[in-house]
C-alpha cells in the first residue's frame, strides 16, 4: 500500500511536470503558459479537479513505446468559476507538442460526454501542434471523435475554445464546431494549411500571423470572436464571459445582484439621434447607457462593425444584444454583418438568453459584390434566425427602418415579442428621396415638385405613427426611459413559453 | 426695468445671463444657429429666435438678425455676453437707432479702447501707468528697429488691432526686431485686415491682473478688487483667481484708482475691465480695457457677493449704482478654472463630438459651475472650446484650491478629450501652490508638453490600495451569482497582489475590503463604491479621495489628481503568471502621419514618391475654425496618401504613410 502511494505520487510528480523543465522554459519564452498555469487562472482557486492524469498513449511505431508521458499531453478534468461548474481540457505544447493521439482525443471525449450529462459548459484550451503522426489514422479517429462529440453538444451545452498556439489542419475543426473562439496576439494561429503549403500551392508569401493569426481572424475572416493580448488577459476575460451564459441549455442565463437600479433614466438618450437623418450617432453609448453598470461584453467588435453583438445584464440579467451600428456604413445589412448576427441570434436562442434589438437600418447593402457574395443567402440567415428564435425578443427601433431589412430586425412580424419606437423612428419602405423617385418618376426632372413630394413623404412616412396604427409597434417611448422599458418586458416574458413545430431540425439557409 | 432681455450669445455665458435675469424677473431671448438647435441656452430662456448657420460669421456675428429677432419677440434690451458683439460699437449703434438697450457700456468706451494704440494714449492722459514704447505709425523694419532700440530691448512689437495672441511678436536684438516686424504686419493684415502694429517695452515674469470696475450713467464708478489671470497657454487663460496672491492692499488701490480714472475718462457705464501686466516689484501697466462681461467674472462675483450681470441690467436701465466704493469688501477666496474641449496629452489639440457623458461635480455654496452644455451636447468646430467654468470658493486660498482638486477629481466627462487631468496638475503643482505666477508658467513648467501629473508616494499608495478594494467588491458581488454547485467564500485574509506596470504591490484584504494592509501598513478602506460605478468617494486611512474609476480589460484605470494609475490585481499565483508575460511595444506609427484632431482635410502638400525633409509641410487639417499645419518630423519619402483634401477625418486616422 505504501509503495503504491509511492508510485502514485511519483506519477503525480512527472505528469505535473509535463514535457520537463527546458520545455516549460521554452513555452515562457514564447509568451505562453503551460497548460497547468492556464487551468489555475481559469478556475477559481483550488477548485480544478484533475481527470484521467495516468493515461498513456498506446503506440509502438517509431519508438515511441519508449517515450511515455503521464497525460498524453492534454490536462483534462472540471472545477468551478466564480462557483459554477465547468469542464476543461488543456492541451500541454510541452508534451509531444501537444499532439492529439488516439488517448489524447479520448480524455476530450470523456470530459465532453460528462459535461454534456450533468450539463456545464466545455472550455477548450488548445494549444497543439496538431495530429500525432506517429499514431496515423488512430489520431485522425481521435479527432473525428471529438468533433462528433462536438456537434452532439452543439446547442446542448456551451463550449468555448481559446486558441493559446498553434492549431492547424484538421484540429480546427473541433473549435470551428464550437460557440466562440477567443485568440491570443502573436502566439496563436489557426488555418487549415500553413505558410508553407500555401506558397507551394498558390506562391502566396505570408506569415503564420497575417495568415491565421488573432487579427486575421478577428478582423478579416471572422473566425474567431475575441482576440487578447496575452494569455492572462484572454482567460480572465473568460472568465467574466462565462458569467453571462447558463450551464446548458436547461437552465436560464445566471442571474447576479447588482445595485444599479432598472428604473434608471438616461437624459442624454433623447439627443442620441441627430436632428439630420443623414448623420451617424454611436449605437454603442445606446447599449452602454441602458446596460447594468455600463457593461457591454461586446463579440466580434473587430468584423461586420456595422452591426454591434454581444451581451449585457438587465436587472442582473444577461441579455444579448444586436444593434445596428450607423457609424460604419450607416448600420446597413450586408452578408458580413448579417452572419455576424444571425449566428449571435441562434446562440442566443439555443442558450435561453433573451435579445434585444436596437435598429437603425437603411436597408441591405448594394452593389455586384454583395450580390455575387450571396447576400440573399446569408440576409436570409439572420431573417430566419430571427423569426425561429423562441426566446424574449424585445425590438426598439431608433431612426430607420427600411424596407426589407425592417422586417429582417426582429420586427412583429417575425414574433417579436415587444416592439418600441423611439419618436425619431421612421418606419418605412425605404428612405423619402428614393420612395418619391419611384412614386412620383414622371416628375423627377422637377426639381421643386419632387422637394415638395419628398417633403410630403417624409411627413407622412417618417415617422412612427403608420406602424402604430396597423400595431406593428406596441409603444412609443422617450429615449431616456428605454432602460425600464427594456426591463419591464423581460419580467413580462420571464415565463414566455413558446415552441416551434417538430421537425428533425430546420434548413437554415448555409 | 427691461421686461425682455435678448441674449445675443450662446453657451455657457448664455445661460449665466439668462439665470440673472430670471432672478430678476426678466424675461428672456436666447438666439441660435443651426448648430445649437436644441442646446440648453436655448431651453433656458423663455423663447428662442433662430438666427441663421452654424458659422459665427452666418449667425452670432450677424447685428441685422439679432435686431430683428429683438423686434419679432419685443426685447426691449440686448445683453451681448462676451465676444460676438461684445465689443462691436456699430452693433450698439444700429440698436439704438432701433431703440433698443445695449447692456454694456456706450460707444464712445467701446470705440476708444476697441483701439489698442487709442486706448493707450488715453490712458495716458489719464494718468494710468503705461507701458514705455512708441504708439506711432512705424514706416517700416528700420524704422522698427531704431524705435526697439530707444525702447530698450527685449521689445514687443504686436498688432494695433490684434487679440488672442495674433500678430504678437517678441524680440531681444535688432535682427528679431526686423524679423518680427514683418511678420507681426502680414498677421494683423491677414487676421484683422488692419496692418498697424506698435512697438513696447516686455515685461519679463509678467503677471496679468486685471480689475474689474463698474459704472453707471450718472457718473458713479467703482472697482471690484483684481482678478489674477497669470495661467495662461499662448495668450488662452486657463486659471484664474481673485483675490492675486501677489497683490498687496497698497498697490491693489493704486490699480483700482487708476482703473476707475480711466474709466471715467471715457464715462465709462458698465461693467468693464481694465487689465494690467505687473512686474516682480509690483510695477504695473495699463495693458487694455475690455468694455464687457469677462469670462473669469465670477471669481470676482464670489469674493465681493455682486451678481455682476444684474449690475449691468441694472446701470443699463438707467438705475444708479447702489453700491459705493467703500461698500466694497473682499472675502475669501475664488478660483476658476476653464474646461476645455482639447488634448492635453497631445498638445492641446481641440476635440470635437459628443459629450457622451458630462457628470460635473455637486454645485453649492462653495462650488459653481456656468455651463452651457449637458450630457449629450455635440461639440462642434465652430466655436470656442470652452465647454465649462469651474470656479471654487474658500476663506482663504488654500481651501478654495482643495475644493477645486475635490470638484475636478469629481467631473465625469467623455466622448471628447479636456483638459481636466492639467487644470489639476496645475492647481496641485508646487509652484502654484506658492502663488508664484507669471504668464510664463505653463510654458516653463512644461515645456515639453504634459503628460500626466506626478503621484507622490502615499497618493500611488492610497490608489493602490483603493484598486484592491475595488477588486474585493467586485469579486465579493461576483460570488453572488446563481447557478452555483460549489460555491467558495473567499478567506477571511485574502492575499492579493496589485500590478501598476512593472511595479508589484502586495496587499493583504482583511474585513471584506474594510482594511487593507500594505507595505506593512494596515489602511482603513471606507468607500461608497458599488460594481460598476465610475466615481468613488473614498477615505483611505486618514486621506480622503475623489477618484475616477475606468475598467480596462480584467483591470482598472484610476483617474486622481491629474494622473491616472493603471493596474490589475491578482492572485499572488496570477501575479506571478502575470509577470511571465511578455512586454509588447505599442506598433510604431513614425511611418504614418496621423490625423491629430477630428477635422477637415483642407490641403496634402505632398505627392507619392516625393522625398519630404523634417518640418516640411505635409497637410493642412481644419478643426475649430483654425487650419492646423501638420509637418514632417523627420526625412522619409511618401509611400501613400490615403485621404483627399474635403475629407472629415478622426483622430489618428492615416493621412500619409511613408517607406
Amino acid at each position: 500500500m505504501e509503495n503504491i502511494i509511492r508510485q502514485l505520487e511519483a506519477k503525480r510528480a512527472e505528469a505535473r511536470a509535463g514535457g520537463g523543465q527546458r520545455r516549460i522554459d521554452a513555452q515562457h519564452a514564447k509568451g505562453k503558459l503551460t497548460a497547468r498555469e492556464r487551468i489555475e487562472l481559469l478556475l477559481d482557486e483550488g477548485s480544478f479537479e484533475e481527470w484521467d492524469m495516468f493515461v498513456e498513449h498506446r503506440c509502438v511505431d517509431f519508438g515511441m513505446e519508449d517515450q511515455k508521458v503521464a497525460g498524453d499531453g492534454v490536462v483534462t478534468g472540471y472545477g468551478t468559476i466564480n462557483g459554477r461548474l465547468v469542464f476543461v481540457f488543456s492541451q500541454d505544447f510541452t508534451v509531444f507538442g501537444g499532439s492529439l493521439s488516439e488517448m489524447h482525443a479520448r480524455k476530450i471525449c470523456k470530459i465532453m460526454d460528462k459535461a454534456m450529462q450533468v450539463g456545464a459548459p466545455v472550455i477548450g484550451l488548445n494549444d497543439s501542434g496538431g495530429a500525432r503522426i506517429q499514431e496515423g489514422i488512430d489520431s485522425l479517429a481521435g479527432y473525428a471523435e471529438v468533433f462528433q462529440r462536438n456537434v452532439l453538444a452543439s446547442g446542448v451545452v456551451p463550449q468555448i475554445s481559446l486558441i493559446m498556439g498553434p492549431c492547424a489542419g484538421g484540429a480546427v475543426y473541433s473549435p470551428a464546431m464550437t460557440d466562440f473562439i477567443f485568440m491570443v496576439k502573436d502566439s496563436s494561429y489557426m488555418f487549415v494549411t500553413g505558410p508553407d503549403v500555401v506558397k507551394t500551392v498558390t506562391q502566396e508569401v505570408v506569415t503564420q500571423e497575417e495568415l491565421g493569426g488573432a487579427i486575421t481572424h478577428t478582423t478579416k475572416s471572422s473566425v474567431a470572436d475575441l482576440a487578447f493580448e496575452n494569455d492572462v488577459e484572454a482567460l480572465l476575460q473568460t472568465r467574466r464571459f462565462m458569467d453571462f451564459l447558463p450551464a446548458s441549455n436547461r437552465e436560464r442565463p445566471p442571474h447576479r445582484p447588482t445595485e444599479d437600479p432598472v428604473e434608471r433614466t438616461e437624459p442624454s438618450l433623447d439627443t442620441l439621434v441627430p436632428a439630420n437623418p443623414n448623420k451617424p450617432y454611436d449605437m454603442l453609448e445606446l447599449i452602454e447607457k441602458i446596460a447594468d453598470e455600463g457593461d457591454f461584453f461586446e463579440i466580434q467588435p473587430g468584423f461586420a462593425k456595422n452591426i454591434l453583438t454581444g451581451f449585457i445584464r438587465i436587472g442582473g440579467d444577461p441579455v444579448g444584444v444586436v444593434a445596428n451600428q450607423p457609424m460604419v456604413l450607416a448600420g446597413c445589412l450586408d452578408i458580413d454583418s448579417s452572419r455576424k448576427a444571425a449566428r449571435f441570434v441562434r446562440f442566443c436562442d439555443c442558450f435561453n438568453i433573451p435579445i434585444v434589438t436596437f435598429v437603425d437600418v437603411p436597408g441591405f447593402l448594394p452593389g455586384t459584390a454583395q450580390e455575387y457574395g450571396g447576400i440573399i443567402k446569408h440576409g436570409a440567415k439572420l431573417l430566419f434566425a430571427y423569426a425561429e428564435a423562441t426566446v424574449p425578443k424585445i425590438t426598439v427601433i431608433t431612426r430607420k427602418a427600411y424596407g426589407g431589412a425592417y422586417d429582417v430586425m426582429s420586427s412583429k412580424h417575425l414574433r417579436g415579442d415587444v416592439n418600441y419606437a423611439w419618436p425619431s423612428a421612421e418606419i418605412a419602405v425605404m428612405g423619402p428621396k428614393g420612395a418619391v423617385e419611384i412614386i412620383f418618376r414622371a416628375d423627377i426632372g422637377d426639381t421643386e415638385k419632387m422637394e415638395a413630394r419628398t417633403e410630403e413623404y417624409r411627413k407622412k412616412f417618417a415617422n412612427p405613427f403608420i406602424a402604430g396604427h396597423r400595431g406593428f409597434i406596441d409603444d412609443v417611448i422617450m429615449p431616456h426611459n428605454t432602460r425600464y422599458r427594456i426591463a419591464r418586458s423581460l419580467k413580462l416574458l420571464r415565463e414566455k413559453d413558446q415552441e416551434n413545430p417538430w421537425k428533425k431540425h430546420d434548413n437554415l439557409p448555409l | 426695468m427691461f421686461k425682455k432681455i435678448l441674449i445675443a450669445n450662446r453657451g455657457e455665458i448664455a445661460c449665466r445671463i439668462i439665470k440673472s435675469a430670471h432672478a430678476m424677473g426678466i424675461e428672456t431671448v436666447a438666439v441660435y444657429s443651426d448648430a445649437d438647435d436644441g442646446a440648453l441656452h436655448m431651453r433656458m430662456a423663455d423663447e428662442a429666435v433662430h438666427i441663421g448657420g452654424a458659422a459665427a460669421a452666418e449667425s452670432y456675428l450677424l447685428a441685422d438678425r439679432i435686431i430683428e429677432a429683438c423686434r419679432s419677440t419685443g426685447a426691449d434690451a440686448v445683453h451681448p455676453g462676451f465676444g460676438f458683439l461684445s465689443e462691436n460699437a456699430a452693433f450698439v449703434e444700429s440698436l439704438k437707432a432701433a431703440g433698443i438697450a445695449f447692456i454694456g457700456p456706450d460707444t464712445k468706451a467701446i470705440a476708444a479702447m476697441g483701439d489698442k494704440i487709442e486706448s493707450k494714449k488715453l490712458a495716458e492722459a489719464a494718468g494710468v501707468n503705461t507701458v514705455p514704447g512708441h504708439t506711432g505709425a512705424i514706416a517700416d523694419a528700420d524704422e522698427a528697429v531704431r524705435i526697439s532700440r530707444e525702447i530698450g530691448y527685449p521689445v514687443m512689437i504686436k498688432a494695433s488691432a490684434g487679440g488672442g495672441g495674433k500678430g504678437m511678436r517678441v524680440a531681444y536684438d535688432d535682427d528679431e526686431a526686423r524679423e518680427g516686424f514683418t511678420s507681426a504686419v502680414n498677421e494683423a493684415r491677414s487676421s484683422f485686415g488692419d496692418d498697424r502694429v506698435f512697438i513696447e517695452k516686455f515685461i519679463e515674469e509678467p503677471r496679468h491682473i486685471e480689475i474689474q470696475v463698474l459704472g453707471d450713467k450718472h457718473g458713479n464708478c467703482i472697482y471690484l478688487g483684481e482678478r489674477e489671470c497669470s495661467i495662461q497657454r499662448r495668450h488662452q487663460k486657463v486659471i484664474e483667481e481673485a483675490p492675486s496672491p501677489f497683490i498687496d492692499e497698497q498697490t491693489r488701490r493704486a490699480m483700482g484708482e487708476q482703473a476707475v480714472r480711466l474709466a471715467a475718462a471715457v464715462d465709462y457705464s458698465s461693467a468693464g475691465t481694465v487689465e494690467f501686466i505687473v512686474d516682480g516689484q509690483r510695477n504695473f501697466y495699463f495693458l487694455e480695457m475690455n468694455t464687457r462681461l469677462q469670462v473669469e467674472h465670477p471669481v470676482t462675483e464670489y469674493i465681493t457677493g455682486i451678481d455682476l450681470v444684474e449690475q449691468m441690467i441694472r446701470v443699463a436701465a438707467g438705475e444708479a449704482l447702489s453700491i459705493a466704493q467703500e461698500d466694497v469688501r473682499l472675502t475669501g477666496w475664488a478660483v476658476e478654472s476653464r474646461v476645455y474641449a482639447e488634448d492635453p496629452y497631445r498638445g492641446f489639440l481641440p476635440s470635437t463630438g459628443r459629450l457622451s457623458r458630462f457628470r460635473p461635480p455637486a454645485e453649492g455654496k462653495n462650488v459653481r459651475i456656468d455651463t452651457g452644455v449637458e450630457e449629450g451636447s455635440e461639440i462642434s468646430m465652430f466655436y470656442d472650446p470652452m465647454i465649462a467654468k469651474l470656479i471654487t470658493y474658500g476663506g482663504d486660498r488654500a481651501e478654495a484650491l482643495t475644493r477645486m482638486e475635490d470638484a475636478l477629481n469629481s467631473f465625469d466627462i467623455d466622448g471628447i478629450a479636456h483638459n481636466i487631468d492639467f487644470l489639476n496638475a496645475v492647481i496641485r503643482h508646487p509652484r502654484f501652490r506658492e502663488g508664484r505666477l507669471s504668464t510664463n508658467f505653463i510654458a516653463e513648467e512644461y515645456p515639453d508638453g504634459f503628460q500626466g501629473a506626478p503621484l507622490e508616494k502615499a497618493e500611488q499608495s492610497a490608489l493602490v490600495v483603493l484598486m484592491a478594494h475595488i477588486d474585493a467588491a467586485e469579486r465579493r458581488r461576483a460570488r453572488l451569482i446563481e447557478g452555483q454547485a460549489m460555491p467558495r467564500p473567499l478567506p477571511a485574509r485574502d492575499e492579493r497582489v496589485v500590478l501598476c506596470g512593472d511595479e508589484r504591490f502586495d496587499v493583504a484584504i482583511e474585513h471584506d475590503g474594510a482594511v487593507i494592509a500594505l507595505d506593512g501598513k494596515h489602511f482603513a478602506v471606507r468607500s461608497d463604491y458599488k460594481p460598476g460605478g465610475r466615481l468613488v468617494q473614498a477615505d483611505i486611512g486618514d486621506r480622503h479621495m475623489v477618484v475616477k474609476l475606468r475598467r480596462k480589460g480584467s483591470g482598472y484605470s484610476l483617474n486622481y489628481g491629474g494622473a491616472t494609475l493603471e493596474g490589475a490585481v491578482y492572485s499572488p499565483r496570477g501575479a506571478e503568471l502575470a509577470a511571465l508575460m511578455p512586454y509588447k511595444a505599442p506598433p510604431d506609427m513614425s511611418k504614418f502621419l496621423l490625423c491629430p484632431m477630428p477635422g477637415l482635410v483642407v490641403s496634402i502638400a505632398v505627392e507619392v514618391g516625393e522625398a519630404v525633409k523634417a518640418g516640411q509641410v505635409l497637410a493642412v487639417v481644419e478643426a475649430m475654425k483654425m487650419e492646423n499645419v501638420l509637418r514632417a518630423e523627420q526625412e522619409g519619402t511618401v509611400k501613400a496618401i490615403r485621404a483627399a483634401a474635403g475629407d472629415s477625418l478622426g483622430v489618428d486616422d492615416v493621412i500619409i504613410e511613408f517607406e
